[in-house]
């Protein structure tokens, strides 16, 4: 469980995060939506202790995150962030073996060559394992790192964007994947989305910022309803409803 | 595929290419303590007179041995700070390190004399420490590692820092006593003024011990953090580690450029970037490297000697102009 209070962050005086409270269940999938700049990414960050939050707190299962020990925290919490495509030339393996670097601090025992087995399949990368990074297509590359984030085999895990660069079919299949993960393996995840539909059609909870607040959070039903997103964003748009799943028609 | 034959071949394919150098590198020792003026050669190894002998064990011996050390030094530092820069063209020499180790040396030898190695050593520490430092600053401040703009940078702040030392030197008259420092010269060696290379032995050994926290660095602060590095502390060791091998090279033999670019960078053309399976390889090739560019300097105009700096620059400077161009197409 992840118990967030008065969160706040404040970047040249401006307050990119503003008193957010909230609290992730073990064993959720939360997607996190708001409009640019409402502080999503900055939520995420200081979720994973990639930067350090102004005030409040964060008690992540019954920890304050900031005494939970550096190599500790990196076998509970993976965080991956947007990134711009790394040129280097690691083999998608060696970029996912990388994951196991908390445990074994870079020796590769058989368990861990089973965990990144394990994971290459789960993202479907076994056959591209020996490819290098920098021949990677964007997608590819987006799911070698989140393979690298699941050999990392933590109960948590936090991603900023992970359907960056992906096409309709590995987009589905990428929730999907994370979907499983929540269901089967009991994990729990956060991320941070754009589309609204595939955080409504795959998410258990949802979390909406807006220029720093908490706009609205709680189940998917709850949130996603005509009045929460049209004040969210500011637009006109209408929700249907299809096979119990709701979706967003904001398009005109 | 068969994950375990995977692995083995991998592995395999990284010993072939180490065995390699081990060979040349034995090869070339040999060739390197028999070039020279005076008659040895290896049919006198057995039955060697009194001169031969000194000969052997005052010059000879140590000039390859810290041949051997420098080059793999050089090389291992140049990979390192590319690897916590993430940027293919940083070495010692375009980072403002080699520069600030020889100002340090120039301001030693104004306030203490020249001959208190001891004093030379610290005060050269801790220029390079302090100059490094400052470039890790800068570099920390950009946002696209990857930019040439960033060697550019470090060889102008080199330069600066030169160009203090010289006027230091010429003012205070101590350019007689600092000027093998400003050209690479192994000439100069002997039994006597090369121990202080003996530092890279645990020095590379450093190395090795982080080398997977090294790996990990080199794909940046955020992904470093998020798999428990500490990046910070780490990025400070990797910078002693580079400061004290750069100071002792500065010290011993003098700067030579190129090393610390052009072998990280052929090393890692052939293998890819897993920061472990090079240290070795580039340790090895920086030595076969230096070790040729040596024995050409002594052959080529023999019975005299182009200092080394010369021949690595020369060849340094066309090899690093081809990853340039590579680098940008």
């Amino acid at each position: 469980m992840i118990d967030v209070h008065g969160l706040t962050k404040s970047y040249e005086n401006k307050k990119v995060v503003n008193q957010v409270s909230l609290l992730i269940k073990k064993g959720t999938f939360t997607a996190c939506i708001g409009p640019n700049g409402a502080g999503k990414s900055t939520l995420l960050e200081m979720l994973g202790r990639l930067v350090p939050y102004d005030e409040g707190h964060i008690y992540f299962e019954g920890d304050e995150l900031r005494t939970v020990t550096r190599s500790t925290l990196a076998t509970r919490l993976s965080v991956l962030k947007q990134s711009s495509q790394l040129s280097v030339g690691l083999t998608v393996r060696e970029l996912v073996s990388f994951g196991r670097f908390p445990y074994t601090k870079g020796k590769l025992t058989p368990h861990c060559q089973a965990v990144i087995n394990r994971s290459l399949a789960y993202l479907n990368m076994t056959d591209m394992q020996d490819r290098r990074l920098d021949t990677l297509s964007g997608g590819q590359f987006q799911r070698a790192m989140i393979a690298m984030v699941l050999s990392q085999d933590t109960d948590y895990i936090l991603l900023d964007e992970p359907l960056n660069n992906l096409d309709m079919h590995h987009g589905v299949q990428m929730m999907q994947t994370l979907q499983n993960l929540v269901q089967d393996l009991g994990k729990t995840v956060v991320l941070v989305v754009h589309d609204i539909n595939f955080a409504a059609s795959y998410a258990d909870r949802i979390i909406a910022m807006k220029d720093g607040y908490l706009f609205a959070s709680g189940t998917t039903n709850e949130v996603i309803t005509e009045s929460v997103l049209s004040e969210l964003y500011e637009m006109d748009l209408d929700i249907i409803e299809k096979d119990g799943v709701k979706y967003c028609f904001h398009y005109k | 595929m068969n994950i375990d034959t995977f692995n083995s071949k991998q592995v395999d394919k990284g010993k072939k290419v180490n065995r390699v150098f081990v060979l040349l590198l034995i090869l070339l020792t040999g060739v390197s303590v028999f070039t020279g003026i005076h008659d040895l050669e290896i049919t006198h190894i057995l039955r060697m007179n009194e001169i031969q002998h000194i000969v052997m064990y005052s010059t000879r011996i140590p000039r390859t041995v810290s041949l051997i050390l420098s080059g793999g030094m050089l090389a291992v530092c140049g990979l390192l700070m590319q690897q916590l820069t993430q940027n293919r063209f940083i070495s010692p020499a375009t980072s403002g390190t080699m520069a600030s180790a020889r100002l340090g040396v120039v301001i030693a030898v104004i306030f203490y004399s020249h001959e208190s190695v001891k004093y030379q050593t610290i005060v050269a520490f801790i220029f390079a420490v302090g100059g490094t430092a400052c470039f890790m600053l800068f570099v920390r401040s950009v946002r696209n590692k990857k930019a040439l703009m960033i060697p550019l940078v470090g060889i102008m702040f080199g330069n600066i820092i030169s160009s203090v030392s010289t006027y230091l030197a010429l003012q205070y008259e101590v350019v007689q006593q600092t000027s093998t420092w400003l050209q690479g010269n192994f000439s100069l060696i002997s039994s006597s003024n090369y121990k202080l290379l003996y530092l890279s032995v645990p020095l590379f050994f450093c190395v090795c011990l982080f080398v997977h926290h090294f790996t990990i660095m080199g794909l940046g602060e955020v992904f470093a953090e998020s798999l428990g590095v500490a990046y910070g502390l780490l990025e400070t060791v990797g910078l002693i580690i580079v400061a004290i091998a750069t100071s002792a090279v500065v010290l011993t033999v003098g700067s030579i450029p190129f090393v610390g670019i052009i072998i990280p960078n052929l090393v890692a053309l052939k293998k890819g970037d897993h920061f472990a399976s090079l240290v070795l390889p580039t340790a090895l090739s920086g030595a076969v490297f230096l070790l040729a560019a040596d024995i050409l300097s002594r052959v080529l105009i023999y019975p005299y000697e182009i200092p080394i700096s010369v021949i690595a620059g020369s060849v340094g400077s066309v090899v690093f102009l081809y990853l340039l161009i590579r680098k940008e197409s």
